[in-house]
């Protein structure tokens, strides 16, 4: 992990320029922290001595081929994989510093902090309005005006606001593909959490619904630690600033996104990335 | 092989077009207007209705759906929603050995829960009677339409902080009412027709009654009673109140499809 923070150090790339004046300890601040984390379905290990950290702020693609434990990964870091049974992780993932898999830490509260958008658009069958303050209803916020305004605001930085503004109350599967994952985002960035996880967002949309919503990440990692799962090279070289590859469940290279597209350490990575596997 | 299948639909048709044809040849022409107001007259006096069987029946399937939807609904959302329960499975053919329970036994079940503790037959045990046979199949629909319910709006809701109970109460039974709500009212049309279980918890009144702990008229107990009685005039009665019970379970038959694709089209845009 020493390597990584080496990397990061690096001048000359634009992620540094933002932070140049803060003290270097700010820079360096990680969301996420994941210390030798090792994944089991029941007998059937899935993950191995995974060490991560992720930055805050930062946009952090997990790449690789199906089933290389990216997802999985991903749905660690919300405590997603608790739903499954027979699912175990041995190892520690902190966010911002707290073990979430310790002693006494309420799940509910976890998945508070860290919103998660699906491969699959899953809006409720409910209104748009409904759909987005719906984990503000849940965490018991019941004053009109400012679920109405945290319906507003989450609508447009999700960039669907213009489209959506005059026919809130219509049922969200009445809109497209597209406007139904940013519905998604909107509904997921509505609770004000710290992390956004994205599986595969823009996979199952046409290229276009897919460019608005690359340009929707980018332009949210402003407040959002975001960690996007995907099986597009070119998108995971687009958004992100680190970028992570996978291989039958081990984390094969990780670094500036950058250097790994024009550059990378591991053959693995270079075959990956050339497109001779996959 | 097309030619055995149209057999087997015309064959299967016959009875319904036969009972049909019977009971709207027999009992439209002894309906009218004095069936649904008027009263059952004594022995001997010709006209009258059952007013107070049809409010009688009325009466029993409410109560009936009061005991089953709770109880059917929560049951059916516990084996789909907690299937790493070992009750589950459980729960599941307790359902199914419930549906196949003769309704006569039904009947001497609540017989002896509700009627033998207060000495007295009454609408409640006639109530919980209907109710017990709907639960089965309450639990069952429930159960089936929540499967069809994507994983995907499960995992949405939690994924935003809900608790599982919270995502089955907001997210998970909304998504499945329009079909449960169907599957409710095909239960009702189901048990509005049952004779044996209210034989001897509702009993019979052949005067007008709302009150629940008192034994009450019910369209199919009066049908039984005037059909296998000696006089003309109540066979008539019997034939026209058949009229109206059919037409009852046709009409909440058309309600259950005009609910569901109301809630359908409410939900789906």
């Amino acid at each position: 992990m020493d390597d990584e923070t080496s990397v990061m150090e690096q001048p000359g790339i634009r992620i540094q320029t933002a932070v140049r004046n803060e003290p270097v300890a700010e820079a360096e601040r990680q969301a996420i922290t994941i210390r030798t984390a090792n994944f089991f379905y029941g007998e059937k290990q899935v993950l191995f001595d995974i060490g991560m950290d992720i930055g805050e702020n930062r946009v952090t693609a997990l790449i690789g081929p199906s089933g290389c434990g990216k997802s999985t990964l991903l749905r660690c870091l919300n405590r997603m994989n608790d739903l499954i049974e027979g699912a175990n992780l041995k190892g520690e993932v902190k966010v911002k510093g707290r073990d979430i898999y310790g002693p006494g830490v309420d799940v509910i509260e976890v998945r508070r902090r860290i919103g998660m958008v699906f491969q699959k658009s899953n809006p409720f069958p409910k209104s748009i309005y409904d759909n987005v303050v719906y984990g503000l209803r849940i965490a018991g916020q019941r004053d009109r005006r400012q679920l109405d305004e945290a319906c507003e605001a989450s609508l447009q930085r999700a960039a669907l606001w213009d489209e959506v503004k005059d026919r809130l109350e219509e049922s969200a599967l009445s809109l497209s593909g597209g406007q139904q994952q940013r519905l998604c985002i909107a509904r997921a960035i509505a609770v004000e959490p710290e992390i956004l996880l994205m599986d595969e967002p823009s996979s199952a949309l046409d290229p276009l619904a897919a460019v608005k919503i690359e340009e929707l990440i980018y332009s949210l990692k402003d407040r959002y630690t975001i960690v996007i799962v995907t099986h597009n090279l070119q998108q995971a070289a687009r958004v992100s600033d680190k970028t992570a590859f996978f291989w039958l469940g081990r984390l094969v290279e990780y670094g500036l996104t950058p250097q790994m597209f024009t550059n990378p350490k591991e053959k693995l990575t270079e075959d990956y990335i050339t497109g001779r596997f996959g | 092989m097309t030619f055995l299948c149209a057999l087997s639909v015309v064959v299967a048709l016959i009875p319904l077009a036969f009972i049909l044809f019977f009971v709207l040849h027999q009992g439209v022409p002894a309906l009218n207007w004095a069936f649904f107001t008027e009263m059952p007259r004594p022995v001997g006096e010709t006209g009258g209705g059952m007013a107070n069987a049809i409010v009688g029946t009325g009466i029993l399937i409410g109560l009936a759906a009061l005991v089953a939807v709770p109880i059917g609904v929560t049951c059916g959302v516990y084996i789909t929603e907690f299937k790493t329960s070992r009750l589950s499975p459980a729960v599941r053919f307790a359902a199914d050995i419930l549906n196949g329970v003769p309704s006569i036994v039904i009947g001497v079940f609540a017989y002896a829960i509700a009627v033998l503790p207060f000495r007295r037959f009454s609408a409640l045990a006639g109530g919980v009677a209907l109710g017990v046979m709907m639960i089965p199949i309450i639990v069952r629909t429930t159960e089936e339409l929540l499967a069809l319910v994507p994983s995907s709006l499960r995992e949405g809701a939690l994924a935003l902080g809900a608790t599982r109970a919270r995502a089955v109460a907001t997210v998970i039974l909304p998504a499945a009412l329009p079909g449960i709500v169907t599957g409710v009212l095909v239960a009702l049309a189901r048990v509005a027709g049952e004779t044996a279980p209210l034989l001897f918890t509702a009993f019979n009144n052949r005067f007008f009654s709302t009150s629940l702990d008192q034994p009450i008229g019910s369209l199919t107990v009066q049908i039984f009673t005037y059909a296998i009685s000696p006089y003309e005039d109540w066979h008539r009665q019997a034939w026209a109140g058949a009229t109206v019970l059919i037409a009852a379970v046709l009409l909440f038959s058309l309600l259950a499809r005009a609910v569901t694709r109301r809630l359908e089209r409410m939900h789906h845009g």
